[in-house]
Protein backbone atom coordinates (compact mmCIF):
# COMPACT_ATOMS: atom_id res chain seq x y z
CA UNK A 1 0.00 0.00 0.00
CA UNK A 2 1.24 3.65 -1.04
CA UNK A 3 0.01 6.02 0.91
CA UNK A 4 -0.29 9.35 -0.97
CA UNK A 5 1.43 12.96 -0.37
CA UNK A 6 4.24 11.81 2.15
CA UNK A 7 7.10 13.54 0.01
CA UNK A 8 4.98 15.75 -2.49
CA UNK A 9 2.56 17.71 -1.77
CA UNK A 10 -1.13 17.77 -1.46
CA UNK A 11 -2.95 20.24 -4.33
CA UNK A 12 -4.86 21.70 -1.97
CA UNK A 13 -3.01 22.38 1.24
CA UNK A 14 0.29 22.56 -0.55
CA UNK A 15 1.66 20.54 2.09
CA UNK A 16 2.64 16.72 2.50
CA UNK A 17 0.27 15.24 5.08
CA UNK A 18 2.87 14.51 7.56
CA UNK A 19 3.94 18.31 7.80
CA UNK A 20 0.08 19.53 8.72
CA UNK A 21 -0.38 16.46 10.64
CA UNK A 22 2.64 17.43 13.01
CA UNK A 23 1.52 21.18 13.32
CA UNK A 24 -2.09 19.80 13.99
CA UNK A 25 -0.64 17.49 16.59
CA UNK A 26 1.66 21.19 18.00
CA UNK A 27 -1.64 22.58 18.19
CA UNK A 28 -3.00 20.48 20.77
CA UNK A 29 0.06 20.54 22.73
CA UNK A 30 -0.33 24.26 22.74
CA UNK A 31 -3.52 23.85 24.31
CA UNK A 32 -2.27 20.96 27.12
CA UNK A 33 1.04 23.83 28.08
CA UNK A 34 -1.62 26.58 27.80
CA UNK A 35 -4.04 25.07 29.80
CA UNK A 36 -0.81 24.57 32.71
CA UNK A 37 0.25 27.80 31.98
CA UNK A 38 -2.84 29.36 32.72
CA UNK A 39 -3.12 27.21 35.86
CA UNK A 40 0.02 28.65 36.93
CA UNK A 41 -1.19 32.40 36.64
CA UNK A 42 -4.53 31.12 38.33
CA UNK A 43 -2.52 30.05 41.23
CA UNK A 44 -0.17 32.71 41.62
CA UNK A 45 -2.32 35.77 41.60
CA UNK A 46 -4.67 33.80 44.04
CA UNK A 47 -2.29 33.21 46.43
CA UNK A 48 -1.34 35.51 48.94
CA UNK A 49 2.40 34.84 49.19
CA UNK A 50 4.65 32.84 46.48
CA UNK A 51 8.42 31.63 47.18
CA UNK A 52 11.38 32.58 45.35
CA UNK A 53 15.06 31.36 44.97
CA UNK A 54 13.69 27.79 45.64
CA UNK A 55 14.71 26.90 42.61
CA UNK A 56 18.92 26.46 41.27
CA UNK A 57 18.83 29.64 38.67
CA UNK A 58 22.35 28.18 37.67
CA UNK A 59 20.92 24.82 36.56
CA UNK A 60 18.11 25.96 34.66
CA UNK A 61 20.38 28.47 32.73
CA UNK A 62 22.51 25.62 31.90
CA UNK A 63 19.62 23.32 31.26
CA UNK A 64 17.99 26.56 29.09
CA UNK A 65 21.61 26.93 27.10
CA UNK A 66 21.59 22.27 26.58
CA UNK A 67 17.80 22.78 25.23
CA UNK A 68 17.90 25.16 22.68
CA UNK A 69 21.78 23.66 21.70
CA UNK A 70 19.50 20.32 21.28
CA UNK A 71 17.22 22.67 18.60
CA UNK A 72 20.40 23.95 16.94
CA UNK A 73 21.69 19.97 16.43
CA UNK A 74 17.89 18.89 15.53
CA UNK A 75 17.89 21.05 12.58
CA UNK A 76 21.63 21.01 11.93
CA UNK A 77 20.54 16.86 11.26
CA UNK A 78 17.73 17.92 8.69
CA UNK A 79 19.96 20.24 7.20
CA UNK A 80 22.69 17.60 6.41
CA UNK A 81 19.96 14.99 5.30
CA UNK A 82 18.51 17.70 2.46
CA UNK A 83 22.76 18.42 2.20
CA UNK A 84 23.11 14.23 1.22
CA UNK A 85 25.53 14.14 4.22
CA UNK A 86 24.62 11.06 5.93
CA UNK A 87 27.41 11.19 8.38
CA UNK A 88 26.62 14.74 9.64
CA UNK A 89 23.03 13.94 10.14
CA UNK A 90 23.89 10.83 12.29
CA UNK A 91 26.35 12.97 14.83
CA UNK A 92 23.45 15.65 14.71
CA UNK A 93 21.34 13.66 15.69
CA UNK A 94 23.21 11.54 18.23
CA UNK A 95 24.11 14.90 19.64
CA UNK A 96 20.81 15.99 20.02
CA UNK A 97 19.68 12.84 21.93
CA UNK A 98 22.83 13.10 24.10
CA UNK A 99 22.02 16.89 24.75
CA UNK A 100 18.15 15.83 25.67
CA UNK A 101 19.89 13.14 28.07
CA UNK A 102 21.78 15.63 30.05
CA UNK A 103 18.89 17.67 30.27
CA UNK A 104 16.96 14.98 32.36
CA UNK A 105 19.89 14.22 33.92
CA UNK A 106 19.82 17.64 35.54
CA UNK A 107 16.25 17.29 36.04
CA UNK A 108 16.81 14.19 38.09
CA UNK A 109 19.42 16.63 40.38
CA UNK A 110 17.30 18.70 40.51
CA UNK A 111 13.98 16.71 41.43
CA UNK A 112 16.35 14.40 43.84
CA UNK A 113 17.60 17.81 45.60
CA UNK A 114 13.94 18.67 46.51
CA UNK A 115 12.62 15.51 47.40
CA UNK A 116 15.17 14.36 49.78
CA UNK A 117 14.00 17.22 52.07
CA UNK A 118 10.60 16.11 51.70
CA UNK A 119 9.62 18.70 49.43
CA UNK A 120 7.42 17.05 46.69
CA UNK A 121 4.51 18.30 45.07
CA UNK A 122 2.59 17.70 48.11
CA UNK A 123 4.63 20.21 49.97
CA UNK A 124 2.94 23.71 48.61
CA UNK A 125 1.12 25.03 45.64
CA UNK A 126 4.34 26.44 44.32
CA UNK A 127 6.06 23.31 44.20
CA UNK A 128 2.71 21.31 42.89
CA UNK A 129 2.76 23.74 39.66
CA UNK A 130 6.50 23.21 39.51
CA UNK A 131 6.87 19.15 39.41
CA UNK A 132 3.61 18.96 37.18
CA UNK A 133 4.83 21.78 34.53
CA UNK A 134 8.26 20.44 34.49
CA UNK A 135 7.42 16.93 35.05
CA UNK A 136 5.06 16.86 31.50
CA UNK A 137 8.00 19.10 29.63
CA UNK A 138 10.11 16.12 30.80
CA UNK A 139 7.82 13.37 29.50
CA UNK A 140 7.40 15.15 26.35
CA UNK A 141 11.84 15.52 26.17
CA UNK A 142 11.49 11.22 26.79
CA UNK A 143 9.18 10.89 23.78
CA UNK A 144 11.32 13.41 21.66
CA UNK A 145 14.10 10.81 22.57
CA UNK A 146 12.23 7.22 21.99
CA UNK A 147 11.45 9.11 18.07
CA UNK A 148 15.04 9.81 17.85
CA UNK A 149 16.13 6.72 19.10
CA UNK A 150 13.83 4.90 16.41
CA UNK A 151 15.15 7.21 13.50
CA UNK A 152 19.40 6.69 14.55
CA UNK A 153 18.44 2.87 15.37
CA UNK A 154 15.80 0.67 12.74
CA UNK A 155 14.16 3.57 11.41
CA UNK A 156 16.98 4.57 9.62
CA UNK A 157 16.90 2.19 6.95
CA UNK A 158 14.38 4.37 4.81
CA UNK A 159 17.45 6.56 4.15
CA UNK A 160 18.37 4.22 1.71
CA UNK A 161 15.15 3.40 0.23
CA UNK A 162 13.00 6.38 0.03
CA UNK A 163 15.27 9.39 1.04
CA UNK A 164 13.31 12.12 0.67
CA UNK A 165 10.25 10.33 3.01
CA UNK A 166 12.70 9.87 5.64
CA UNK A 167 14.29 13.44 5.15
CA UNK A 168 10.42 14.67 5.62
CA UNK A 169 9.92 12.66 8.99
CA UNK A 170 13.24 13.68 10.29
CA UNK A 171 11.51 17.54 9.61
CA UNK A 172 8.49 16.85 11.51
CA UNK A 173 10.92 15.12 14.56
CA UNK A 174 12.65 18.58 14.39
CA UNK A 175 9.43 20.55 14.59
CA UNK A 176 8.01 18.66 17.37
CA UNK A 177 11.63 19.12 18.99
CA UNK A 178 11.55 22.60 18.83
CA UNK A 179 8.07 23.48 20.03
CA UNK A 180 9.58 21.24 23.10
CA UNK A 181 12.49 23.66 23.23
CA UNK A 182 9.83 26.97 23.02
CA UNK A 183 8.11 25.49 26.26
CA UNK A 184 11.33 25.47 28.08
CA UNK A 185 11.73 28.94 26.96
CA UNK A 186 8.70 30.11 28.48
CA UNK A 187 9.08 28.20 31.51
CA UNK A 188 12.57 28.96 32.60
CA UNK A 189 11.84 32.48 33.04
CA UNK A 190 7.97 31.84 34.72
CA UNK A 191 9.28 29.08 37.42
CA UNK A 192 12.85 30.42 37.73
CA UNK A 193 13.39 33.74 37.76
CA UNK A 194 9.95 35.47 38.35
CA UNK B 1 11.09 24.36 1.34
CA UNK B 2 13.87 24.43 -1.22
CA UNK B 3 16.11 21.41 -1.02
CA UNK B 4 18.81 22.83 -3.10
CA UNK B 5 21.89 22.47 -1.07
CA UNK B 6 23.25 25.69 -1.99
CA UNK B 7 20.01 26.79 -0.16
CA UNK B 8 20.35 24.79 2.90
CA UNK B 9 23.97 26.15 3.54
CA UNK B 10 22.57 29.60 3.20
CA UNK B 11 19.92 28.87 5.96
CA UNK B 12 22.63 26.98 7.99
CA UNK B 13 24.42 30.61 8.60
CA UNK B 14 21.01 31.69 9.88
CA UNK B 15 20.56 28.64 12.07
CA UNK B 16 24.03 29.36 13.91
CA UNK B 17 23.21 33.59 14.50
CA UNK B 18 19.94 32.74 15.81
CA UNK B 19 21.45 29.96 18.26
CA UNK B 20 23.54 33.16 18.89
CA UNK B 21 21.32 35.93 19.61
CA UNK B 22 18.96 32.81 21.43
CA UNK B 23 21.87 32.79 23.58
CA UNK B 24 22.68 36.42 24.22
CA UNK B 25 18.74 36.84 25.32
CA UNK B 26 19.17 33.79 27.79
CA UNK B 27 21.74 35.73 29.31
CA UNK B 28 19.88 39.18 29.14
CA UNK B 29 16.65 37.30 31.17
CA UNK B 30 18.84 36.13 34.01
CA UNK B 31 20.63 39.90 34.37
CA UNK B 32 17.33 41.24 34.08
CA UNK B 33 16.48 38.78 36.87
CA UNK B 34 18.80 40.44 39.10
CA UNK B 35 17.11 43.56 39.58
CA UNK B 36 14.88 43.81 41.90
CA UNK B 37 12.26 45.49 39.41
CA UNK B 38 8.23 46.08 40.18
CA UNK B 39 6.14 42.81 39.23
CA UNK B 40 4.81 43.90 36.49
CA UNK B 41 7.73 45.54 35.31
CA UNK B 42 9.74 42.30 35.62
CA UNK B 43 6.87 40.09 34.34
CA UNK B 44 6.40 42.16 31.34
CA UNK B 45 10.32 42.11 30.89
CA UNK B 46 10.95 38.58 31.37
CA UNK B 47 7.53 37.79 28.79
CA UNK B 48 9.24 40.06 25.90
CA UNK B 49 11.77 38.23 26.31
CA UNK B 50 10.73 34.47 26.16
CA UNK B 51 8.33 35.74 23.42
CA UNK B 52 11.37 37.11 21.17
CA UNK B 53 13.17 33.85 22.03
CA UNK B 54 10.02 31.87 20.84
CA UNK B 55 9.54 33.58 17.71
CA UNK B 56 13.05 32.80 16.34
CA UNK B 57 12.74 29.51 17.42
CA UNK B 58 9.69 29.28 15.28
CA UNK B 59 10.25 31.44 12.75
CA UNK B 60 13.91 30.31 11.91
CA UNK B 61 14.36 26.40 13.24
CA UNK B 62 10.35 25.50 12.51
CA UNK B 63 10.63 27.52 9.07
CA UNK B 64 7.51 29.40 10.22
CA UNK B 65 8.81 32.56 8.15
CA UNK B 66 7.89 30.79 5.07
CA UNK B 67 5.36 27.94 5.83
CA UNK B 68 2.03 27.53 3.95
CA UNK B 69 -1.24 29.39 4.50
CA UNK B 70 -2.95 26.17 6.26
CA UNK B 71 0.02 26.40 8.92
CA UNK B 72 -0.65 30.24 9.45
CA UNK B 73 -4.34 29.40 9.88
CA UNK B 74 -4.10 26.38 12.49
CA UNK B 75 -1.47 28.66 14.66
CA UNK B 76 -4.17 31.54 14.27
CA UNK B 77 -6.68 29.80 15.36
CA UNK B 78 -4.76 27.48 18.00
CA UNK B 79 -3.71 31.66 19.22
CA UNK B 80 -7.10 32.38 19.39
CA UNK B 81 -8.25 29.86 21.62
CA UNK B 82 -5.37 29.92 23.58
CA UNK B 83 -6.22 32.91 24.75
CA UNK B 84 -9.68 32.20 25.55
CA UNK B 85 -8.22 29.58 27.69
CA UNK B 86 -5.96 32.02 29.59
CA UNK B 87 -8.40 34.93 30.04
CA UNK B 88 -11.55 33.46 30.59
CA UNK B 89 -10.65 31.02 33.80
CA UNK B 90 -9.21 34.58 34.88
CA UNK B 91 -11.94 36.68 34.64
CA UNK B 92 -14.36 34.21 35.80
CA UNK B 93 -12.73 34.37 39.48
CA UNK B 94 -11.49 37.64 39.62
CA UNK B 95 -13.97 38.56 42.20
CA UNK B 96 -12.58 35.86 44.73
CA UNK B 97 -8.64 36.80 43.98
CA UNK B 98 -7.10 38.30 46.94
CA UNK B 99 -6.07 41.35 45.09
CA UNK B 100 -9.68 41.80 44.83
CA UNK B 101 -11.96 43.53 42.22
CA UNK B 102 -10.54 47.08 41.32
CA UNK B 103 -14.09 48.44 41.25
CA UNK B 104 -14.63 48.50 44.54
CA UNK B 105 -10.93 50.22 45.24
CA UNK B 106 -12.74 52.90 42.82
CA UNK B 107 -16.21 53.13 44.81
CA UNK B 108 -14.50 53.39 48.40
CA UNK B 109 -12.26 56.40 46.88
CA UNK B 110 -9.02 55.03 47.23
Amino acid sequence: MNIPYTVEARPDTGLPNGKLGIWLFLASEVMLFGALFSTYILLRVGAVEWPHGELSVVLGTINTIILIGSSVTMVMAWASLKMHNWGRHRLYLALTFLLALVFLVNKYFEYSEHLAKGEGPWHSTFLAIYFTLTGLHGLHIVGGMIVMAYFLGPGAKMWKTEPDRFANRIEYTGLYWHFVDLVWIFLFPVLYLL
Amino acid sequence: MSSDPAEIQKSVRSYMTVFAMLMVFTVITVAASRFHLAVPVGIAVALIIAAMKGSMVAAVFMHLSHEKRWVYGTLLLTGAFFLVLLLVPLFTSLDSLAIGSPWTAVKSGE
